[in-house]
């Protein structure tokens, strides 16, 4: 997988979630609310993901790991 | 926007009501519970109001309900609640409830009472009859050795008859008494007749019933012997003090096996009389226990009906009840509809009038909630109720509440388990709602299952970006990490203990894993060092931003109540003091993981860059604190300077501009506008007389001060403070590790069928640990910690809490706290 793949999938899924879908939401005593929290999911989210992505995207240490359970990386992943 | 995002809009209202309509009105207003009555005699003390009276009548009357319900609790009758919701009775059928709860009253009194004495009656007769069957062979004894002393006496002769003869006649008297009060008794009557009294004693073995208490009592027969009258009335008087009951006893045998026979039979008589009171008794009972729940409702209502009317003023002509109250603005037309509904019940031709009135004072908060946002709002309640009208943090809370716990609860099965159990509360709402319990805990959890529901699902969701599952990892994308068989072939891999995999020479991909953290780092020994650096960045980028958000807030605020000197001396350079330091971090934080990489010679350490632009100190060596992009010296300190020059920005514009305005207006004649409406901080407290607020310049000043040091001091010590999310998710991670690795982990290392067996048994303690500690105490831990971030870190950026909470007069929030009582 390349990094524009899960940037566009995973940055476009939470732009609907919290730029489309509250469009759609029907008329009702609670719409606002409702609107609030698919927004703020989605911000909340989207920040927690990018977050996450971007601190692995170069990595300046690498994970240290004994020589058995390289081995079995090796074999198994 | 919505209803939630401020509070209803309230107004203060006047109502005339027919004094014959008042009654069915303040009713009807009650069913629909949306009006908060004002007192308007709170000079008058309670016995001076009009409708003391009745109110006392209502006392009254549940006095003989309470009673009654007791009695019922006491024969084990079940009370039927059918849940149904009775009007409120009228007023000419207070009497006639009052009538029937007299006659119950006197019934149940009446029917106790008697029960009351023929119990004692009963017990009177037992005890005889255990008296009469006891001393029966205390005489046999006796008169066994009367009838030895005869053969003695023919043996010794005429000297001894003498002798003997002073003792021919003893007297005795018997009774009943307490068994543990035989041990004091007898030494009493020892010391007090020099031991020249006999007594003996025997023990009923069936306890006997008190008819006062109904408790069960040991008793014990005793008969006491002794000579001439003086002891004899020493004797009785002793018994007097201990409390024991004498019973006449004949001194024949034929005599006392008649009475005995007598006893009996009216023993027996009794128990049919008894059980036919018994039988009354629980008949009257059962009859009540199917009305009691209405009745307690129907006169709960009368009582807070007259309540309230004791609120209301008479005027003049006393035909008129004028009450004074607070109702939301929406809801006006469903409170006219009240009061005709009212007034046509009571059958008045004259209609009640609900009159919209203009008032200084401060209005109460109304959040009008549903089942769902309600936990959410009662999160924000507890630290203050939003004053009138100000931006209600509740439904912002309701997505950031559960995202910040779970920044520090971050586990997809920990998550799964709470949003299960708050799955099953939500599924089973209805059930458990009906079973209503004392038990607190369970009411807390159960009020604040949509918050959980949404606690675990946002849990799982972080669990998933920390790639986390009970500390396990999941390897869903494939791993971005190389173990490259020309670097680590079979002939080196064995010669070293361990390896750092090294991204500069190939052991990385190049493309990060798609969602969440590299399995990897789950089985890496330097986890933690990774972890640490990723989890303190995403602290700070949520915690910048949340307060962000806050500050954004105000706004709302300042624009609604028409302060725009408070956005541009607070609000604006609140907003540049915080990007010129805390978002410049940020940007900082984004731009190092973006522009280095391994291959890159050296990384900028930006906790010690961060440091220095306060110092304005800029360094060569070593290399990552060196200057890392042209322009970087200048460009830190004019942002420096921009965040020091909003300090007497924030400090001085507001209250001196304040001060011109009002010495403007001072010149101009003094023409009265009032203050207060543009520039105070507080929302219009004080009544009447806020209008005429005097203008001190100290008070501002001093005000505005400790606004700016509070904000710009709270901003460092708040982003600090947003380090908790990695504390907290940091230890916990480390315990569901440790837990993992010491209990579950003896499990899985075994082999063959005794590992089966040995997983099967760890898995209970591993099961109860990670729901006692990784659930419960680190799940209440982070909630707390969540609060905390809440109502300090980001309430304080906008939020007053200065408010006090709308409380309608409502029918069924009064039962539902008499239930709750």
């Amino acid at each position: 997988m390349g990094i524009e793949i899960p940037i566009i999938v995973v940055t476009s899924f939470w732009l609907i979630v919290g730029g489309v879908i509250p469009w759609f939401i029907p008329k009702g005593p609670n719409k606002g609310i409702i609107q609030t929290m698919l927004v703020m999911t989605a911000v909340s989210c989207y920040l927690f993901w990018i977050c996450t992505f971007l601190a692995q995207l170069n990595p300046l240490i690498g994970p240290e790991i004994d020589n058995t359970t390289l081995t079995i990386m090796q074999n198994q992943w | 926007m919505g209803s939630l995002f401020r509070s209803e809009e309230v107004t203060l209202s006047q109502l005339f009501l027919q004094s014959e309509a008042a009654y069915a009105c303040v009713s009807e207003l009650g069913e629909l519970g949306l009006v908060q009555f004002r007192d308007l005699n709170p000079d008058v003390n309670v016995f001076q109001r009009k409708f003391v009276n009745e109110v006392r009548r209502c006392d009254e009357m549940e006095r003989k309900l309470r009673f009654l319900e007791k009695e019922i609790r006491k024969d084990g009758i079940p009370m039927l609640d059918t849940g149904d919701n009775p009007d409120a009775p009228a007023p000419r059928e207070m009497i006639d409830l009052e009538a029937t709860f007299e006659k119950l009253d006197n019934e149940m009194k009446e029917v106790n009472a008697n029960a009351e004495a023929l119990k004692r009656n009963y017990l009177e007769l037992t005890e005889l009859k255990h008296i009469l069957r006891k001393t029966q062979s205390f005489f046999e004894e006796v008169s066994d050795r009367s009838g030895r002393r005869e053969e003695s006496i023919g043996l010794l002769g005429e000297e001894s008859m003498y002798g003997v003869g002073g003792s021919q006649r003893l007297g005795f008297v018997a009774g009943v008494i307490h068994r543990e009060r035989i041990p004091a008794f007898e030494r009493m009557l020892w010391r007090a007749c020099r031991g020249n009294v006999f007594l003996k004693q025997a023990e009923i073995d069936t306890p006997l019933e008190d008819p006062v208490t109904g408790d069960q009592v040991m008793k014990s027969v005793f008969i006491i012997f002794f000579q001439g009258d003086q002891l004899k009335s020493r004797a009785k008087k002793i018994c007097e003090g201990f409390r024991a009951t004498l019973y006449p006893c004949p001194e024949t045998a034929p005599e006392r096996r008649e009475m005995a026979i007598g006893v009996m039979t009216r023993i027996e008589d009794l128990n049919t009389v008894l059980g036919q009171t018994q039988d009354h008794r629980h008949r009257v009972l059962v009859a009540a226990a199917k009305n009691i729940k209405v009745w307690f409702i129907k006169v709960c209502k009368i009582k807070a009906i007259y309540h309230t009317l004791n609120m209301f003023n008479l005027d003049v002509t006393q035909k008129c009840l004028i009450g004074e109250c607070w109702c939301p603005v929406k809801d006006l037309d469903k409170i006219q509809m009240a009061l005709r509904r009212g007034t046509e019940r009571s059958g008045s031709s004259v209609p009640s009038i609900l009159n919209r009135m203009a008032t200084k004072q401060a209005p109460p908060t109304y959040h009008r909630t549903n089942k769902f946002t309600d936990a959410f709002q009662s999160i924000v309640d507890a630290y203050g109720v939003a004053s009138y009208r100000e931006v209600n943090p509740a439904p912002f809370t309701i997505i950031s509440f559960p995202f910040m716990f779970s920044c520090m609860f971050g586990d997809m099965g920990h998550g799964l388990l709470v949003s299960l159990f708050a799955l099953w509360m939500v599924v089973k709402e209805k059930q458990l709602m009906a079973n209503k319990t004392d038990n607190e805990i369970w009411n807390i959890f159960f009020g604040g299952r949509y918050v959980i529901l949404l606690m675990g699902l946002f849990s799982i969701y972080s669990g998933f970006m920390y790639n986390d599952i009970f500390s396990k990892s999941f390897n869903i994308f494939g791993s971005a990490w190389l173990v490259p068989t020309s670097r680590y072939n079979k002939t080196n891999i064995h010669k070293t203990p361990d390896f750092v995999l090294d991204p500069a020479h190939g052991d990385y991909s190049g493309n990060p894993y798609p969602a969440g953290l590299d399995p990897a780092w789950q089985l890496a020994t330097n986890k933690i060092t990774f972890l640490n650096s990723y989890k303190m960045k995403i602290s700070v980028t949520f915690g910048v931003g949340q307060m962000f958000f806050g500050v954004c807030l105000s706004v709302f605020n300042h624009r609604y109540f028409r302060k725009p000197l408070n956005i541009f001396c607070e609000f604006i350079p609140e907003i540049i003091f915080m990007t010129c330091i805390f978002v410049y971090l940020i940007v900082l934080i984004f731009y190092k993981w973006i522009a280095y990489d391994a291959a890159t010679p050296c990384a900028p350490s930006l906790l010690i860059h961060f440091i220095n632009m306060f110092l304005f100190s800029y360094v060569k060596e070593p290399c990552s604190s060196a200057v890392f992009y042209s322009g970087q010296v200048r460009f830190q300190t004019f942002l420096l300077l921009l965040a020091l020059a909003c300090v007497p920005w924030m400090l001085l514009v507001k209250p001196f501009l304040l001060r011109q305005e009002h010495l403007g207006k001072i010149k101009l004649g003094g023409d009265t506008e009032p203050l207060s409406v543009r520039s105070g901080d507080i929302m219009g407290d004080g009544g009447e007389s806020s209008h005429q607020e005097l203008f001190d310049f100290g008070d501002i000043f001093v005000h505005q001060a400790i606004h700016t040091i509070e904000y710009c001091l709270g901003c460092v010590s708040h982003t600090a403070s947003y380090l908790r999310l990695w504390a907290l998710s940091l230890a916990h991670a480390e315990l569901s590790e440790v837990l993992w690795s010491m209990v579950f982990r003896i499990g899985t290392t075994m082999d063959g069928f005794s590992g089966c067996v040995v997983i099967f048994l760890v898995f209970m303690p591993w099961a109860v640990l990670t729901v006692g500690i990784l659930l419960l105490m680190e799940g209440l831990s982070a909630f707390l910690h969540t609060i905390r971030l809440h109502w300090v870190e980001f309430q304080s950026k906008f939020y007053h809490g200065e408010g006090y909470l709308f409380e309608p007069f409502s029918f069924e929030k009064i039962i539902d706290t008499k239930v709750d009582e």
